[in-house]
């Protein structure tokens, strides 16, 4: 006889009633993280753009924020803490949790595209790409006649270039498979870091060298609004998207038949997929330059908070992203004042001993 | 009812499958046997469409089943693939309840209904205790159920199997397919231990080199006539009750007889302790 619902359903071990599947524990803990995670990202933003070489009281930062948005009157501060707050802190806070959860969610979605759990941006060439393009515009100038967005330009455009690479070389008969998809992100990646390394070589300019050196290890320093914009708006739409495609990404993960069989077809998720990906990961790098270990360590530990479906991991993710970005920039800044370290240091020294501790992890548990 | 009529497939020009059918009945199971590279597996990728043949058709209850587009398919037909699934933390829950996404949108939360089906689902394979434990952490056989399980809950008519009882000691076998054959859902599995598909199947298909060899009830199939010259091996059937039980030996050992039962251990191959 076939399988109903109302078959054999009455208490389940221990009197617990059987239809409950544990699943309303399992919603109220996201719930806990998520409402957890979102304070935690309300009180980092106004503490994180207060700390620098001037320090300003959260309060104060409150109110500055306040009168830009709401048009408060009566400014009890000084012009140059106006301009700090509004012009340079504020959006450099903001563009960091914007790039924290793109790469986040990115290194999320991109672990259940190719079922392997090191998969990140720069794995599959996303980042090289940019950062070949943007070696372009520093040391030769490529596309500066389109003005101050040229770098951001190229370097979004390189993403592009390499994902359509990784494409190209990873389908055979329209198909992608995960392994093809790796080894195709692997070698492009490789690629382009050759071109950029030989970039900087050709170039021979000690300060452009420097320049793409800083671009490439990451940094926040050139934040804007606009490039808040411009990584923030295809995040958020990144998220709706793959939350949206959540079941899809938790068959995918099982495995190619058992995605086909659960109704998505893996070919055509992987291209929408990575689309979705070198979109949102374009955007970010291409303001803020390589940020290492983001888009690798934070989808861990947003499974270790909340388990591995899709719908509950990916805003986990973004929120852990965001703040751990947030905080990353704020040693990045403070650490060395007056000089800036760049932020891909500081992302993989926090990041690599939790990579440890993660392996020896799943060591004791295998 | 599944059939497929016709099947022929190549894998990068190399000839799998070559003009294949097979008819499973409703609430019947058939079993897919044959020689490891017969073409089982192909052949029942096919039936889901997983694979597109060359030539031939595969009808799920008269209709194409390469008609069935997006959710439709595994609404009528559950498939237990052949897959390692990862070491995510996944627990057997959220494992089953995705039994219950292609009866929902993208856009729709799994109801109270879905968690009803699984539960029961759960409850049928009998690990309705271990739904909140982490998939990766089970056994063989656990993790085997919670597939079953998964299949069950998306309530079809067809049931598509692809060896279930790989890695299983022998009483998880039994009950994996004691399981199976209970629920009285049209369901094709793909089997290699020759006395389990004796046991538990009504029909069988005899693959050998990507043709038919045989095809028909279970005992008219399980012969050492038909058998032998496929796998090139002695076989001897023993009946046993309602079923037979087949034993094997290499062709060039001693013929069976005295010297046969003087060697227990030489003859006592896996299939004998069925």
């Amino acid at each position: 006889m076939a399988l109903t619902a109302d078959q054999d359903d009455t208490l389940g071990a221990g009197g617990v009633p059987s239809d409950d599947l544990d699943h309303g524990r399992r919603t109220r803990r996201t719930l806990l993280w998520v409402g957890g995670l979102t304070v935690l990202l309300l009180v980092s933003v106004p503490v994180a753009i207060g700390l620098g070489p001037v320090s300003i009281p959260p309060d104060t930062v409150a109110r500055i924020i306040g009168s830009h948005v709401l048009g408060t009157p009566e400014a009890t501060w000084t012009a140059s803490e106006d301009s700090i707050v509004w012009l340079v802190r504020t959006p450099r806070v903001l563009l960091a949790a914007a790039v924290g959860a793109a790469l986040a969610i990115a290194g999320a979605a991109l672990q259940a595209l190719v079922r392997n759990v090191l998969a990140e941006p720069y794995l599959l060439g996303i980042t090289y790409g940019a950062s070949t393009g943007a070696a372009l515009t520093i040391l030769f100038g490529v596309g500066a006649s389109i003005g101050a967005s040229s770098l951001t330009g190229s370097a979004f455009v390189g993403a592009l270039v390499a994902t359509g690479a990784v494409f190209a070389l990873a389908t055979t008969g329209g198909r992608i498979t995960s392994v093809r998809l790796l080894l195709a992100g692997v070698s492009v990646g490789y690629v382009l870091h050759a071109a950029t390394s030989f970039l900087i070589f050709a170039s021979d300019t000690p300060e452009g060298a420097r320049a793409v050196l800083f671009w490439l290890l990451g940094s926040l320093a050139r934040a804007e609004w606009s490039g808040v914009a411009t990584a923030g708006a295809p995040m958020l739409l990144a998220l709706v998207i793959l939350v949206l495609w959540s079941r899809k990404l938790d068959a995918l993960t099982l495995g190619d038949d058992t995605a086909h069989a659960l109704g998505s077809p893996p070919a055509r998720l992987r291209v929408q997929v990575l689309l979705v990906v070198a979109l949102c990961v374009g955007a970010a790098v291409a303001v803020s330059g390589g940020i290492g270990f983001v888009g690798l360590v934070v989808p861990h530990v947003a499974r270790l908070c909340v388990g591995g479906v899709h719908r509950r991991l990916l805003p986990v993710a973004a929120l852990l992203g965001a703040s751990f970005l947030i905080w990353a920039d704020v040693v990045a800044r403070m650490a060395f004042v007056p000089r800036e370290l760049p932020i891909g240091i500081v992302t993989a020294v926090a990041g690599a001993p939790f990579l440890f501790f993660l392996v020896r992890r799943m060591k004791s548990a295998a | 009812m599944i059939s497929a009529s016709d099947v022929t497939f190549a894998y990068d020009g190399t000839p799998v499958l070559a003009g294949v059918g097979l008819h499973a009945d409703s609430g019947r199971v058939l079993g897919l046997i044959g020689p490891n590279g017969s073409g089982k597996t192909t052949l029942l990728r096919i039936l889901y469409a997983a694979l597109t043949p060359r030539h031939g058709a595969v009808l799920i209850d008269d209709d194409p089943v390469g008609a069935l587009k997006g959710r439709e398919l595994p609404r009528r037909v559950a498939v237990v693939a052949q897959e390692a699934p990862p070491e995510l933390p996944v627990t057997v829950a959220e494992m089953v309840l995705l039994g219950r996404s292609p009866h929902r949108s993208s856009l729709q939360a799994y109801t109270a209904h879905d968690h009803r089906t699984a539960a029961a689902a759960l409850r049928r394979v009998g690990i309705r205790h271990l739904a909140d434990r982490n998939f990766a952490a089970l056994s063989g056989g656990e993790k085997q159920r919670t597939l079953i399980a998964r299949a069950l809950t998306q309530q079809t008519g067809h049931l598509l199997l692809d060896e279930p009882t790989n890695h299983l000691d022998i009483r998880y076998q039994h009950e994996v397919l004691q399981l199976v054959s209970a629920l009285d859902i049209t369901t094709v599995v793909v089997l290699h231990d020759l006395n389990l598909a004796a046991r538990y199947c009504d029909h069988l298909v005899l693959l050998d080199q990507g043709r038919v060899a045989k095809a028909g009830p279970t005992p008219e199939v399980l012969t050492p006539e038909v058998l032998e010259p496929v796998y090139q091996i002695s076989v001897r059937v023993l009946e046993d009750g309602d079923h037979v039980q087949l034993v094997f030996r290499p062709r060039d050992e001693p013929s069976a007889g005295p010297v046969a039962h003087r060697r227990p251990a030489v003859d006592a191959q896996p299939y004998e302790a069925h």
